[in-house]
């Protein structure tokens, strides 16, 4: 009998009513994606979406740093899925990577030994009064936005076309490691076959391009950042997986990883300014973008609202190959026009047309 | 610009861009080495390897895959008593596989 393999790789996304958590670090690097996921859930594809102010960091990164212990990060997450059984949903979904890991591995734990679970249970009472029920779906945003690109798909204004060859754009999708390597069967695809963002690329009309680092890390590793001598590692891995992509000439990189996409965008800068090295077409680098952004663009909202004029690589010869009509002086100003600030010129963006608001050398 | 670190490099050893051209002379010169398992049984048995960090199925994969760097200095700890030679499941002659690249490494 021929088995259908594939199935296995499935995961079970709930359809509608998400309670959305935030991740900690996104807000200052790409601070659109978060209000674009909201915006593109509740307007266009009409799905009912509830964020409370109330939920907290998830405590992930202090938990990989051996600072916050085991303890502690199992009651801060029953305390967010106490506010979810408060506000009567039951189905959760996390903005970030870390976290979609730690709640699957706090969950998963309390199955395994649920001992932990009745004392969680009771931390949390004696601390907070609460009680919570577990979620009976839990999924990342981007599982979220993968069950729901075809509805995006059929509203969709500029794909991921060029419209200088018309040939599909070369998209290079990166998934974070806590998506699915430490819970395999948790994630679109599993560890050895992600699809969960080479489905929207497909739908959205791009290629995806395959190159020998594919699934490497990018070298985000909690330990590996926040040591300021260990940052040589950090990026050694960016840097392989960058030498790794350029013959493949991509047009951009996604991801659905804060720190991925981050890193992938930031020691783009690093390198450049270091040895001098570039990876993108024309001696630029390649803009990275997050799976929000890019169904930003498909639907037609503005760059500049997306919050894409916060990235260290410009994404302006990308918005000119997707045909995306856009107001370079806008770039910098906020949503009250009022001017941001803009940054220097620097080796990663200096083939790129400067705009008007950009200081010259 | 100065950041306070450096990009580390990969440890990885790249086939297409490293000189082989040491390693195939040394596998013409003695077919034989092409039978390693890479069991360690020489670096097991080693009296050099007993007294220092001197580990000869490493130093033989590195020159096999052309990464010469230290390899000659490494291969003067050998002190060619030949114990290798006596418990190599492949019958290779492993002390003479040690004269053959240190003598092709002197030459590099």
């Amino acid at each position: 009998m021929k088995r259908n393999s594939w199935q296995e790789y499935q995961k079970e996304i709930a359809d509608d009513n998400y309670y959305y958590v935030r991740s900690c670090i996104r807000q200052n690097f790409f601070p659109g994606s978060e209000k674009a996921f909201l915006d593109i859930m509740r307007n266009d594809v009409g799905k009912n979406v509830i964020e409370e102010a109330t939920h907290t960091s998830c405590t992930g990164i202090g938990y990989h740093s051996d600072i916050v212990p085991m303890e502690t990060i199992m009651t801060v997450v029953a305390r967010q899925f106490a506010l979810m059984t408060e506000a009567g949903f039951e189905n959760f979904t996390s903005s970030c990577i870390t976290s979609f890991g730690i709640y699957t591995e706090m969950l998963e734990t309390w199955n395994e030994f649920p001992e932990t679970e009745e004392r969680t249970r009771e931390y949390l009472y004696k601390a907070t009064g609460r009680e919570f029920k577990k979620p009976k779906n839990l999924a990342h945003t981007s599982d979220v936005m993968f069950k729901h690109r075809e509805a995006i798909a059929a509203k969709m204004k500029k794909p991921l076309i060029n419209v200088f060859t018309g040939k599909p754009l070369r998209v290079v999708e990166h998934i974070g490691c806590h998506y699915a390597k430490l819970f395999p069967k948790k994630g679109v695809g599993g560890s050895e076959f992600p699809y969960v963002l080479a489905g929207m690329i497909e739908s959205w009309g791009g290629e995806v391009v395959d190159y020998p680092e594919r699934r490497h890390c990018c070298g985000f590793g909690f330990r590996n950042y926040i040591v300021q001598a260990n940052r040589g590692f950090s990026v050694a891995n960016s840097h392989k997986k960058l030498e790794s992509m350029k013959p493949y000439k991509p047009d951009f990189i996604v991801t659905n990883c804060p720190g991925c996409s981050m890193f992938l965008d930031k020691w783009q800068y690093t390198i450049a300014e270091m040895e001098g090295n570039t990876y993108g077409q024309d001696g630029r680098g390649i803009p990275v973008l997050t799976y929000e952004e890019m169904a930003g663009l498909v639907l037609g909202y503005d760059p500049w609202q997306l919050g894409m004029q916060m990235h260290q690589v410009d994404v302006e010869p990308l918005l000119d190959k997707m045909g995306v009509v856009y107001d370079p002086a806008a770039k910098y100003l906020g949503p009250n026009g009022k001017f941001i600030g803009n940054p220097e010129l620097a080796s990663v963006n200096l083939n790129c047309t400067p705009t008007p608001t950009m200081r010259t050398l | 610009m100065d950041f306070g670190f450096s990009i580390s490099r990969p440890r990885a050893i790249d086939l297409d861009k490293n000189d082989l051209s040491i390693s195939r002379n040394a596998l013409k010169k003695m077919p034989e080495f092409q039978a390693c398992i890479g069991c360690g049984g020489c670096t097991a048995t080693c009296t050099a390897g007993n007294l220092t960090q001197f580990n000869f199925r490493k130093v033989h994969t590195l020159v096999r895959r052309g990464d010469y760097q230290n390899a000659y200095d490494e291969m003067n700890k050998c002190m060619l008593c030949g114990k290798c030679r006596l418990v190599c499941p492949r019958g290779i002659n492993t002390r003479g596989v040690a004269m053959m690249i240190k003598r092709l490494l002197s030459e590099y």
